[in-house]
């Protein structure tokens, strides 16, 4: 950590001159002077000392300026994280209701299936008995019509199964909205995480060659980008005016241009 | 007139989870000639190989985008007529202006239903049949 160079060297020479002197002085007897002597050594020793602790505080002081100067980082602390922590639960809203969804559709649609193949397992049971002429003409008019409602009742069951199958499929939507989210957050982390490996890198040394204009790009840039290359689900964070709130809102937007 | 429902179709997303739901939503509906791409870049050469006569994207997908996969479509002499619905989560004003300038059929933001997926397909295929609405 000991600087070299013209301060260290002449720090060598006085090191080197009071060592003689303190040679000199133990072999003359001299203990008072030795003394002397080896008080203005730890005396050095502390200047030393000091003027190495004042170049360390005014890098990290230039540092932490450097870093106070960087909109983006700025931008990162202020709104991004904040932001993030906003979409992540975001995330867990939508995997919870679409986790409800299609347990929803599930439960309404096991019941169902139940009942179908309770049904016609009867009716089978009803109509083999028939083939096999054990039933009287009052209990063959009877299963008639219990065959005509178990027709009526498959339709109606079947029509609602698909509905809710459907209901199921439509839920799954969560995993890309909720991907995407996730997508836009592991790139934050990123940037944060590279933010931190430059504030390490300048600490680590003295600022010379790189001043503190060279940062990242700038806010406009990081949207304008982001903006080209899609930004993901708007989150309940982004409802602001420029965000179409669903579907109507696109119609009208389009329409408005003629479409 | 309703769009024929033996036309090929290709479905562009990078989660395979929103072609399946695509996918079944089409059946659904009749259509059952579906193929799939992942991106912009894998969707090109599926178009450029012919046949594809309805193409449904989604906007945000790593490496080639929808809207890049748009403008490259509407640029290609051969391409530059076929039928384009955007199923998308962007929903900023700005990006569905520039999907309209850049030549969108339909546009449809997600989380959607299956619904609006059929009266989107109707409309698009009721304006470009001559006789159509």
């Amino acid at each position: 950590m000991a600087r070299q160079g013209a301060d260290g060297g002449a720090a060598m020479e006085e090191y080197r001159a009071a060592a003689q002197r303190l040679l000199e002085c133990v072999e003359a007897g001299d203990a008072e002077g030795a003394q002397g002597i080896i008080d203005d050594l730890t005396h050095l020793r502390e200047t030393e000392l000091f003027r190495e602790l004042g170049t360390l505080t005014r890098d990290l002081h230039e540092a932490i300026k450097a870093f106070h100067y960087d909109d983006r980082l700025v931008d990162l602390t202020a709104s991004e994280i904040p932001d993030a922590r906003e979409r992540l639960n975001y995330v867990i809203t939508m995997t919870e209701q679409a986790a409800h969804r299609t347990l929803t559709a599930i439960e309404d649609c096991t019941p169902l299936a139940q009942e179908l193949s309770d049904e016609s397992a009867r009716l089978a049971e009803r109509w083999h008995a028939f083939r096999r002429r054990e039933l009287d003409a009052a209990q063959f008019r009877q299963l008639n019509r219990e065959l005509e409602a178990f027709l009526e009742q498959v339709q109606g069951h079947s029509q609602r199964l698909s509905q809710q199958l459907n209901e199921a499929l439509m839920a799954q939507d969560y995993q890309d909205l909720t991907g995407q989210i996730i997508r836009r957050v592991i790139a934050l982390v990123e940037e944060v995480e590279g933010n931190l490996v430059q504030l390490v890198r300048i600490s680590g040394q003295r600022m010379s060659d790189e001043g503190a204009s060279e940062s990242g790009p700038g806010k406009e840039e990081v949207a304008a980008e982001r903006m080209r290359r899609g930004e993901g689900p708007a989150t309940p964070s982004d409802s602001s005016d420029d965000v179409v709130s669903g579907q109507d809102e696109v119609d009208d937007l389009l329409s408005s241009l003629g479409f | 007139m309703a769009a024929d429902k033996k036309m090929k179709i290709l479905v562009v997303d990078d989660f395979s989870t929103m072609r399946r739901i695509i996918k079944n939503l089409l059946r659904d509906l009749g259509y059952n000639n579906v193929v799939e791409a992942d991106d912009g870049n894998t969707a090109l050469p599926i178009l450029q190989k012919g046949g594809i006569e309805f193409l449904i994207t989604d906007w945000n997908m790593p490496g080639m985008t929808g809207l890049e996969l748009l403008k490259h479509v509407r640029a290609d002499a051969n391409l530059k007529d076929l039928p384009i619905l955007m199923v998308t989560a962007e929903a900023k004003r700005e990006q569905i202006m520039e999907a309209a300038q850049a030549g969108v059929n339909g546009y449809i933001v997600k989380p959607f239903t299956a619904a609006t997926l059929r009266e989107k397909i109707d409309k698009i295929f009721e304006r470009i049949q001559p006789g159509g609405g």
